[in-house]
């Protein structure tokens, strides 16, 4: 597929470019970025007033395709992906049945490859069924297109699994994503631990819970080599943890979400329960939130992710502490970090663009990330100033659980292009 | 119309002084109708009432039916073990299949903080909130402060001691509320297992129960459940009543007319000793007498006025 994007500012973090440039795409691929370009067939797509980056890759999606497809499908969540400005999305592997072999994972990517409108990169799980109990074949899972290992939403436990984990991963290259959890802190949790949990009676997630796994698997990746990568970290105790990891050489990377650098767990009380409120980990209090976003600031938090999970209504129309974890997030990660990160001056243009861009793609080792001539020609293009309301309502999403309902927005993606074409583009 | 300005009755904590004020001036006028030969007036007849129990109670329960019975309103009990519940009905479900049938008010008891909250949003009779989960129990705190206000002839500037599970309770929560803004001095105490984190910030806390009760114009007692014990909370029972226990040596710590509360059901030898419970200062069943006075002035505001008006 052949198209022009022109006269936009390009914003390629990967080669430290940002300068007033035509992108032109051929058979799928970056083949040219530079002035005056001529398109040799094919669409052109005009981007004055407007920012050209490399495609945005979340590294942590919830398609529910195999097992909850009326949560959502490869089709609708990729759909969403495109329409929030991703040009791929990592798939978690804990669907029904868990991606722990090979003949899900091409399951997987058959259906993406009929259906979806963005890449979908699968990753595998960690043990058999993500039980905690088996290796899962690592080997088999990278071979059938497995870019990581996780046991997301199911920690793993074991200290010992877990060092196993990173030293058999190391055999494929494959970097072990932990959601970082001790369960015997967190046993029958609704929200944060904390004074707002206090005064709500709602049973309490504290904060170094979260922290003291974070600490365990970077003491792990460091004697082991392996490589980890701290999925959705929500506390000041694990960035810091991570940026003393970084700093002596451990091979960590990290990701935060959109609403916990964000929101805060006040919110579950000025929402008088809301169960769009709820999601693990929970909404932390502020110092928190802030340590998130000066350790996004400062590079110690790598990416920016999703941890899109869409849910039915049924799952979250119910009493708070049987409401399912999680929201939705690919179709407003994009418009929150532009508005309330970049907008503010909490991070630069440039640094949303790396994290949602080429530093994704360097975590996990995947193509795309750049707009370097011969990359795949993935792009996305943001408008700074196009305003625009949350309607969960016209999301592409099977899922409506979010708490940014109504939020007033300046500045999205208006153009997503994947192996140059256009998957989504804002009338 | 009584000029009470909410529709609900889901927590103390949304309630101004001012309003707390009129539902234990209505208590008190109304109470008197307890001591009639013929205990009923006409004041809700025609106003339909379900209380929805999902937790055993057996006081808050009959309390709340002798309430609606003495205002002639017509009224439903269902407790969860009779209901769908048990067959996998939501509680959604079960509440707007109860709404189809008109009724006026619901009366809910449930486990899951923030459950009537969570009714209130989206069915259209009005919710009392009869304890949810471990967040909120107005009219138990309403009818401490009620019998409190009829042994003191004042809220303001008595210094109250609450002892026990704070973590758990949801009499501790709506009792902190209400005492704090009606300008009570509280004191909090029980080992740190059982006082939720940030709990100091609207109350002094303190893990010795002799220092809580020391010049204390009341002591409120909370019950102490066994399981908690496998839970980590604390040791034994026995520790649990030598530690923080109120004994007859401690109640004397205290002034020398306190009173002394316990919304029950009680544990006796484990956080109250039955002198103590038995004893002089114990307003035990005061509290249950008000706890019907509290219950029908909180029926009469929020269901009241209009039907009198009417009739």
């Amino acid at each position: 597929m052949n198209i022009l994007i022109k006269g936009g500012r390009v914003l390629d973090p990967s080669r430290n470019l940002d300068a007033d440039l035509d992108v032109l795409i051929e058979d799928g691929r970056v083949s040219q970025v530079g002035e005056k370009l001529k398109a040799r067939g094919g669409e052109t797509l005009d981007a004055a007033g407007l920012v050209v980056c490399p495609g945005f890759i979340d590294l942590h999606t919830h398609l529910r395709e195999p097992g909850r497809e009326d949560k959502e499908t490869i089709a609708t969540g990729t759909r969403s992906a495109a329409a929030g400005g991703f040009t791929a999305v990592c798939a978690m592997p804990n669907t029904e049945p868990v991606n722990d072999s090979a003949g899900i994972t091409r399951a997987i990517l058959e259906r993406a490859a009929a259906e979806g409108v963005v890449r979908v990169w699968p990753i595998g799980a960690i043990t058999k069924g993500s039980k905690g109990q088996e290796l899962a074949e690592f080997g088999d899972l990278r071979e059938a297109g497995c870019v990581a290992v996780s046991d997301d939403g199911r920690p793993v436990a074991s200290s010992r699994m877990m060092r196993r984990a990173l030293e058999y991963a190391k055999a494929f290259d494959l970097t072990v994503i932990d959601h970082c959890e001790e369960p015997g802190l967190t046993e029958g949790f609704a929200m944060n631990e904390g004074p707002v949990a206090t005064w709500l009676g709602l049973r309490g997630y504290p904060p170094v819970a979260e922290t003291i796994v974070v600490e365990r698997d970077i003491h792990l990746a460091e004697i082991t080599g392996g490589k980890v990568h701290i999925a959705h970290l929500s506390t000041a105790g694990a960035v810091d943890a991570v940026r003393r990891g970084k700093a002596r050489g451990v091979r960590v990377t990290a990701e935060a979400t959109p609403h916990h650098l964000l929101l805060t767990d006040q919110l579950v009380r000025d929402t008088e329960y809301d169960t769009s409120t709820k999601m693990n980990p929970p909404l932390r209090g502020d110092a928190d939130r802030q340590a998130v976003v000066a350790g996004l600031a400062d590079g110690t938090i790598d990416c920016i992710a999703t941890d899109h999970a869409p849910h039915s209504v049924d799952d979250k129309k119910v009493e708070y502490d049987q409401a399912a974890n999680g929201i939705v997030g690919l179709e407003t990660a994009v418009a929150l970090c532009l508005d309330r990160l970049v907008r503010p001056g909490l991070l630069e243009l440039r640094q949303l663009v790396a994290a949602l861009s080429t530093h994704p793609a360097r975590v996990l080792g995947l193509p795309g990330g750049t707009l370097k001539p011969g990359s795949p020609g993935d792009v996305t293009v943001l408008d700074l100033e196009r305003r625009f309301k949350v309607n969960p309502e016209r999301f592409e999403s099977k899922g409506r659980n979010t708490p940014f309902g109504s939020w007033q927005l300046t500045g999205r993606a208006v153009a997503t292009i994947v192996g140059g074409r256009v998957a989504f583009q804002a009338r | 119309m009584s000029g009470f300005p909410h529709r609900h009755l889901l927590g103390i904590e949304a309630l101004e002084p001012s309003d707390i004020q009129t539902i234990l001036d209505t208590a008190a006028s109304l109470k008197e109708i307890l001591d009639r030969p013929i205990k009923k007036v006409p004041t809700l007849r025609g106003k339909t009432i379900v209380n929805l129990f999902y937790e055993a109670s057996t006081r808050t329960r009959s309390s709340f039916e002798v309430a609606e019975r003495v205002l002639s309103a017509d009224s439903l009990s269902i407790a969860t073990a009779t209901s769908s519940a048990t067959k996998g009905e939501t509680l959604l479900d079960t509440v707007q299949n109860l709404e189809a049938m008109k009724p006026d008010m619901i009366i809910l008891r449930h486990q899951s903080s923030g459950s009537p909250h969570f009714l209130a949003r989206h069915v259209r009779p009005a919710i009392v909130n009869a304890g949810d989960g471990a967040h909120e129990h107005p009219t138990q705190a309403l009818l401490d402060a009620l019998t409190l206000r009829e042994k003191k002839g004042r809220l303001k500037g008595l210094r109250v001691a609450i002892v026990g599970d704070i973590l758990h309770s949801r009499v501790a929560r709506s009792n902190l509320w209400l005492l704090s803004k009606m300008g009570a001095d509280v004191v909090l105490c029980g080992p740190p297992t059982l006082l939720p984190p940030g709990i100091d910030a609207l109350a002094s806390v303190t893990h010795r129960i002799d220092e809580a009760v020391e010049g204390a114009d009341a002591i409120m007692m909370l019950r102490i459940q066994r399981e908690r014990m496998s839970g980590g909370y604390f040791s034994s029972t026995r520790e649990f009543h030598i530690r923080f226990g109120l004994t007859e040596a401690r109640a004397k710590r205290a002034k020398k007319d306190v009173v002394i509360l316990h919304p029950g059901p009680m544990n006796r030898g484990v956080e109250i000793a039955s002198e103590v419970a038995d004893g002089p200062y114990s307003v035990i069943l005061d509290q249950v007498t008000n706890g019907v006075a509290v219950r029908m002035a909180v029926l009469y505001l929020l269901l009241g006025g209009a039907s009198e008006a009417e009739s």
